[in-house]
């Protein structure tokens, strides 16, 4: 028998499964939320940096509130698709141009559609849905890439990188397409109730997003598939057509992300997302998911996009030098992947057995 | 014992190329029987469960289940027949549940409200309770990833989830060759339990020690030809070595005669 100080503690006679074998919920629970409670941090410091050096309250201020969030919506929306490709232990690396396509793509709809006499309102909303549309186009074919021949998502979506960049910029002329509609840039800069539009759109597209990978057997299986592919297609999971509707589900974001960007600045412009895609992917692992597959959640990608937004917005309060902000921003990544290793050694060590 | 068995392989053969992977190979495996089947590495062990499992399709001679003869297109044909076969790597989704990795392809579902349906995660939680205890586990923690738990709880999960989805026939491929000496123990344990409750389960293994104790049935394969089937008493270890890397045994066995490949008209009872 084995001896019972060992951390198995198995009797052959009548083996039990312990809860000892694993840290206690609530330890997990806390490495969960290690994004959120990063983001207090972060706030508390800020605020005390502002108010020590004399300045206005940081979060106590309905302007910053409004101007942090509305920062945050942008790569939050690329960050959301990219959340469930890098579960999946996939990624997307096409998603700023994507959005860049569907920004150019709207404004040009919008534009021809009042050019033709339609209503402003109605323009406005078939321009969003087009431009939204037209983002599964390059994630079709991320998808047949990956799905069906097989190519390393890395590649695929690079490649589709180039292509989407390209054909953003040739659609556009290679300036930015601008667009005069009352509508469409309420869209990007109305509030109701002071709550910007823009936060309103992002909130509801988080609870539908939980909602899938949580409560759906696709989101389910995109879990089991960053876990183990083999053990995916054993259980009869069709892991091409999951991947499939991985990437569309990506692109589809990245697509709203591009036709809001339109509204938000009265324009279409083809480089809209290239700051934003390291920004989606930093969101996605500050908020506790592995670039091997397998962990993320909604809620950790909403925390560590707001991490990124308040670092970034937080600087620029308190006067420091704006390049501070990509070394702040650097340094979070490196630091959250470190604790997210550590905590994988402390939850998971049984692995390796 | 009931003599009907499950599974049938009769003259089973299957070439890769210039490469006869399975001469003509028959044996049988009866419900609560466990049959282990031993052979060197190229042997053929692992064409044979494949080609029972659905993995790939066999050339010539029949597998009959239950009388019925299959012919399997995808390992998915086969689970739904009641094969499951547990490989050495488990195919465990870490990440998930024991109940979430017994409904992994099959989710059952419930309604939010009336209208938003949502995984029913109380029901598989209480599968998987249900399950396990069944093997005689009892788990307090049936959130946990089964990352968290033990390679020979890991066995046991992959076991549990042939056993809810009531598998006629278990294939284990090397359960235990990665477990320790008291994890060794509880798995085949748990495999004799198996067998108790009327499941035929064939068992791959390089480990005679372990054939030796779950075995009611030995079959050994030498170079894609059956070289002996006959009740575990009738061999030891000595005559299976031999048969594995001979295709023959120099001295009597055991308790009389292993019956040679050539001879067709073997029982298929067990001694037991």
């Amino acid at each position: 028998m084995a001896s019972p100080t060992a951390s198995e503690t198995i009797d052959a006679q009548s083996p039990r499964i312990a809860g000892r074998s694993g840290p206690h919920p609530i330890l997990v629970r806390i490495a969960e939320l290690r994004a959120w409670l990063f983001l207090i941090l972060l706030i508390v410091f800020f605020e005390i940096w502002s108010r020590a050096s004399g300045g206005d309250s940081f979060i106590f201020s309905i302007y910053n509130l409004q101007s942090i969030t509305v920062f945050a919506t942008a790569p939050l929306f690329l960050a959301l698709g990219q959340t469930f490709v890098i579960i999946s232990a996939g990624i997307d690396l096409s998603l700023g141009f994507i959005m860049g396509l569907s920004s150019v793509i709207a404004a040009h709809s919008a534009n021809y559609l009042l050019g033709w006499g339609v209503h402003p309102l109605l323009a406005t909303l078939i321009a969003c849905l087009f431009g939204s549309a037209i983002a599964l186009l390059p994630g079709l074919v991320n998808g047949w890439l990956i799905a069906q021949l097989k190519v390393p998502p890395f590649i695929g979506t690079l490649g589709m990188y180039g292509v989407a960049r390209g054909s953003a910029y040739l659609f556009a002329g290679g300036m930015t397409v601008a667009i005069e509609n009352d509508w469409y840039s309420a869209i990007g800069n109305g509030r109701v109730y002071g709550v910007p539009v823009l936060v309103i759109l992002a909130v509801i597209a988080c609870l539908i997003l939980h909602y899938v990978l949580t409560q759906t057997r696709f989101g389910q299986h995109t879990y089991a598939m960053g876990a183990s592919k083999a053990a995916a297609s054993r259980a009869g999971i069709n892991l091409k057509r999951l991947t499939l509707k991985i990437y569309l589900l990506s692109a589809l974001m990245a697509g709203v992300a591009g036709v809001l960007y339109t509204g938000r600045f009265s324009a279409g412009a083809p480089q809209a997302g290239e700051p934003l895609l390291l920004d989606s992917i930093a969101a996605v692992v500050i908020g506790g998911a592995s670039l091997f597959g397998g962990s993320g959640t909604i809620s950790g990608t909403v925390a560590g996009a707001l991490v990124i937004a308040v670092i970034q917005y937080g600087l620029v309060f308190i006067d420091v030098e704006p390049f501070w902000q990509f070394i702040a921003v650097g340094a979070v990544i490196i630091v959250s992947v470190l604790v997210d290793q550590a905590q994988r050694r402390l939850t998971g060590g049984r692995l390796a057995e | 014992m009931p003599s009907e068995p499950i599974l049938s392989v009769r003259n089973v053969s299957k070439a890769f190329g210039a490469v006869q992977a399975l001469n003509r190979v028959s044996f049988d495996v009866a419900p609560g029987q466990v049959v282990a089947l031993a052979g060197d590495n190229g042997a053929g062990k692992s064409t044979l469960i494949k080609a029972i499992s659905g993995v790939f399709r066999h050339d010539e001679g029949d597998i009959l289940l239950e009388s019925k003869p299959i012919d399997f297109a995808t390992p998915q044909e086969a689970r739904d027949s009641g094969i499951e076969t547990i490989y050495q790597d488990l195919a465990l989704a870490d990440n998930l549940s024991i109940g979430e990795n017994i409904f992994l392809g099959r989710e059952p579902k419930r309604t939010l409200f009336g209208f938003l349906p949502i995984l029913d995660r109380k029901k598989m939680a209480a599968a998987a309770q249900e399950t396990m205890a069944r093997l005689d586990f009892h788990v307090t923690r049936l959130d946990a990833p089964v990352a968290a738990f033990s390679g020979g709880q890991r066995q046991a999960i992959a076991i549990g989830r042939a056993l809810f989805w009531n598998a006629r026939l278990v294939i284990m491929d090397e359960p235990t060759a990665a477990l320790g000496v008291s994890q060794t123990e509880m798995v085949l344990n748990l495999i004799k339990t198996l067998a108790e409750r009327g499941h035929a389960v064939i068992v791959v293994s390089h480990n005679l020690i372990d054939v030796f104790q779950v075995a009611d049935r030995i079959a050994v394969l030498y170079l894609g030809t059956l070289a002996a089937v006959a009740p575990a008493s009738e061999f030891d270890s000595q005559s299976v070595v031999e048969y594995m890397t001979t295709g023959s045994a120099t001295r009597p066995t055991n308790g009389g005669s292993a019956e040679p490949a050539s001879s067709p008209g073997f029982s298929t009872g067990s001694e037991g």
